[in-house]
């Protein structure tokens, strides 16, 4: 058999196509992520506050501070990354203020949602789009 | 262990009791995310700092779970109660298993 161009493009395609699926069938879905932190409970709008910039030029360091007064945990996800997840705060006993700041990557333009838990099981939400000019997640 | 792990971490050094003080941390650490590729393409493997929390005095302040979303010398800002003098302690810990930690004394005046 000759080995054309063609074929070796071809080829070349689809091995690139069977490696991404692997990946893509272990990385949880959005819904998955946040069902998992909710266990199912439905979430009210608000209760907590995200500020996040509007247009990060750098996805690599995006600066995000999330605050939900009386909050036990908040939950940050990016739904446009690879794997959505991106942290947990959990506020301990001597927690001044149940806010924090960091920063996430984000792999291109999308929506940044926080969750916050509060003690009596209850849920609320926040969240923001990011508009990305250079993504962070490399590959 | 990861190369060239170091802790900065930042505590007012006295405050009044029960103030609420602001910590910032950070800890230089690549945080490889396990989807970026090398030059020949092979997928460099994820190494990451996936938790990070703060005590005092054996109390719990914060606890973060971490992914590989957090940025490359993961930097975190938080606030605090300070009930009484006392010492801060934070820790790191790396996915190979090591652990990284700090402390800080805080005098209450």
């Amino acid at each position: 058999m000759k080995f054309t161009r063609r074929d070796a493009l071809a080829l070349g395609l689809g091995a690139t196509a069977a490696s991404f699926l692997p990946l893509r069938a272990m990385a949880a879905t959005t819904d998955e992520v946040i069902a998992a932190f909710t266990g199912g409970a439905d979430i009210a709008e608000g209760g907590v506050s995200l500020t996040a910039p509007e247009i990060a030029e750098n996805g690599n360091t995006v600066p995000v501070s999330v605050d939900a007064p009386g909050a036990a945990a908040i939950l940050l996800i990016a739904t446009g990354n690879p794997s959505p997840g991106v942290a947990t705060f959990n506020f301990g006993p001597l927690a001044g203020a149940q806010s924090a700041a960091t920063r996430i990557r984000l792999a291109g333009t999308q929506e940044v949602i926080a969750i916050a838990k509060m003690p009596d099981g209850s849920f609320g939400k926040a969240s923001q789009t990011v508009k990305v000019t250079i993504g962070g997640c490399g590959g | 262990m990861a190369k060239g792990v170091k802790p900065r971490v930042k505590v007012p050094k006295t405050a009044a009791a029960g103030d609420v003080i602001t910590i910032k941390t950070l800890i230089s650490h690549k945080m490889e995310s396990g989807n970026r590729k090398d030059s020949d393409g092979n997928k460099i493997p994820r190494s990451i700092i996936n938790r990070f929390t703060c005590d005092f005095n054996g109390e719990n302040v914060i606890d973060i779970t971490m992914e590989p979303a957090i940025s490359t010398n993961p930097f975190f800002e938080f606030k605090a109660k300070v009930p009484e003098s006392g010492e801060f302690k934070f820790t790191w810990y790396d996915d190979d298993g090591s652990v990284y930690e700090a402390s800080k004394e805080i005098a209450v005046s």
